[in-house]
């Protein structure tokens, strides 16, 4: 029987694109991985849905709008192995701290005051962004483990190469993502 | 060696001598024997509130932080069961409070971030994140208190209380609803003052006293525990690598950087 490649699809929710460029920190040992695996699903290769079945499905940040949602979900449904990604991923990073607007009947709409009409950055309408095409922003930023069943999560912000080499070569494996002292950071 | 005054203690195979009086944690920590701890800090008096310090006294789980030795002990601390006891302990702690590392100036040197790291920590526990909205208290002119941030080891009251005579903090509520308090309305009408021992950085473990100004003051790389395993310095009886202490920086003179439209002799080029 011969071996197919391992089929890989990312995504970036709710981050910064900074796990992504992490991903690609493991520099040489891309070729290493192209030789077993292939990425369907990916902005790493352009391709906006998803061609076939994958087995691991890499999620970097959490949900802050509808759109987010829809992407995890169809990570969900067409990934085996669905692993988060990175503190956003995990419990909501850098975004999550919108939920946190206290003394407020409305958090969302103070936050998206703050950001459009009161602050002091320049914005002559004043107007909240609110074109059709815009996907819905949530009333909170959920993790992704909130709204689909996560499998493993890789810890970091953002995880290094050396751990995401390690965590996706055990998944590759069919192994646990142990990960040794030294590649678990959290910030 | 056992006589009137000492005793020996059996630690995971490891033959230690104690003084009688000592706590199991003073023992382990005088014999180079690390118990991981939060709520436990030297130089105050132990509450044994965190239960990360649990240790097998004979079989049964004890607080080593609390639990004076006895006679005959025969102590299991680093075994998988303690282990998955504190790793679960840890674990919710993260869950109750909003631990967001990334944005925490705490990172690199947080006790509780770095005993997530010694328990090896990485994958999800199976709790929601419950996400508290408690007030964060500016009002001291030189600290901040994050609330959020606060796992309520009880060691700024201690220290306000026993080291610096001033009752500034105090547990109010109860259960779920338990966080600490200040002893008026906010910080900035109570007597705390940045130099008191509560304030400083070997009270708080987490990032809930912040000291104002002093944020960020460590780059990636050299903060505490970047380097290190929490408890080595007891497991070596080495100091730490690096100084929790902020280093002061020489400030900049602008006398020393001439303006760039200008050349070595003052002339304008």
């Amino acid at each position: 029987m011969s071996k197919r490649k391992v089929r890989i699809a990312t995504t970036s929710l709710a981050g910064c694109f900074g796990c992504h460029m992490s991903l690609l920190d493991i520099d040489e040992r891309i070729v290493d991985l192209m030789a077993i695996a292939e990425f369907d699903r990916s902005p790493l290769n352009d391709k906006k849905t998803f061609t076939r079945r994958c087995d691991i499905g890499l999620v970097e940040g959490g949900c802050c709008n509808e759109d987010n949602v829809h992407v995890l979900k169809e990570f969900r449904k067409n990934c085996d192995v669905l692993v988060a990604v990175g503190q956003c991923a995990i419990m909501g990073g850098l975004p999550v701290m919108r939920n946190a607007i206290m003394h407020s009947e409305d958090p969302l709409r103070e936050c998206l005051d703050e950001a459009y009409t009161t602050s002091k950055v320049l914005n002559p309408s004043k107007q909240i962004p609110n074109d059709p095409a815009l996907p819905l922003i949530l009333d909170k930023v959920y993790t992704c483990a909130q709204v689909v069943k996560i499998d493993y999560q890789i810890p970091g912000c953002p995880p290094s190469g050396d751990t995401l080499w390690a965590a996706l070569t055990a998944l590759i494996k069919n192994e646990e993502p142990t990960l040794d002292y030294a590649l678990i950071k959290f910030d | 060696m056992s006589d009137k005054d000492h005793l020996t203690l059996n630690i995971d195979g490891q033959k230690i001598t104690a003084k009688r009086g000592q706590t199991l944690m003073q023992a382990c920590d005088a014999a180079g024997v690390y118990i991981p701890r939060l709520c436990d800090s030297e130089g105050l008096e132990p509450q044994g509130s965190c239960r990360v310090c649990s240790v097998k006294l004979n079989g049964r789980v004890v607080a080593a932080c609390t639990q004076p030795v006895v006679a005959n002990a025969h102590i299991e601390s680093e075994t998988e069961e303690i282990n998955r006891y504190r790793k679960d302990l840890v674990s919710m702690l993260f869950h109750e409070g909003n631990h967001l590392c990334p944005i925490c100036e705490a990172s690199g040197r947080c006790e509780l971030q770095a005993m997530a790291y010694r328990l090896g920590i990485s994958q999800a526990a199976p709790h929601p994140y419950l996400e508290p909205v408690r007030p964060v208290d500016a009002s001291h002119p030189d600290i901040a208190l994050d609330n959020n941030r606060c796992i309520l080891c009880g060691r700024c009251i201690r220290a306000s209380r026993d080291v610096d005579g001033k009752h500034v903090f105090e547990y109010i509520g109860r259960g779920i609803h338990k966080r600490i308090g200040v002893n008026a309305d906010c910080l900035a009408e109570t007597d705390a003052s940045i130099d008191d021992h509560a304030m400083s950085l070997e009270v708080c473990p987490v990032g809930c006293i912040i000291r104002k100004r002093e944020g960020f003051f460590a780059p990636v790389g050299e903060r505490l525990y970047d380097t290190e395993v929490i408890g080595r310095d007891i497991e070596t009886q080495q100091p730490h690598h690096h100084s929790l202490h902020k280093i002061e920086v020489k400030q900049i003179d602008p006398a020393d950087f001439p303006p760039f439209n200008k050349d070595d002799n003052g002339d304008t080029v």
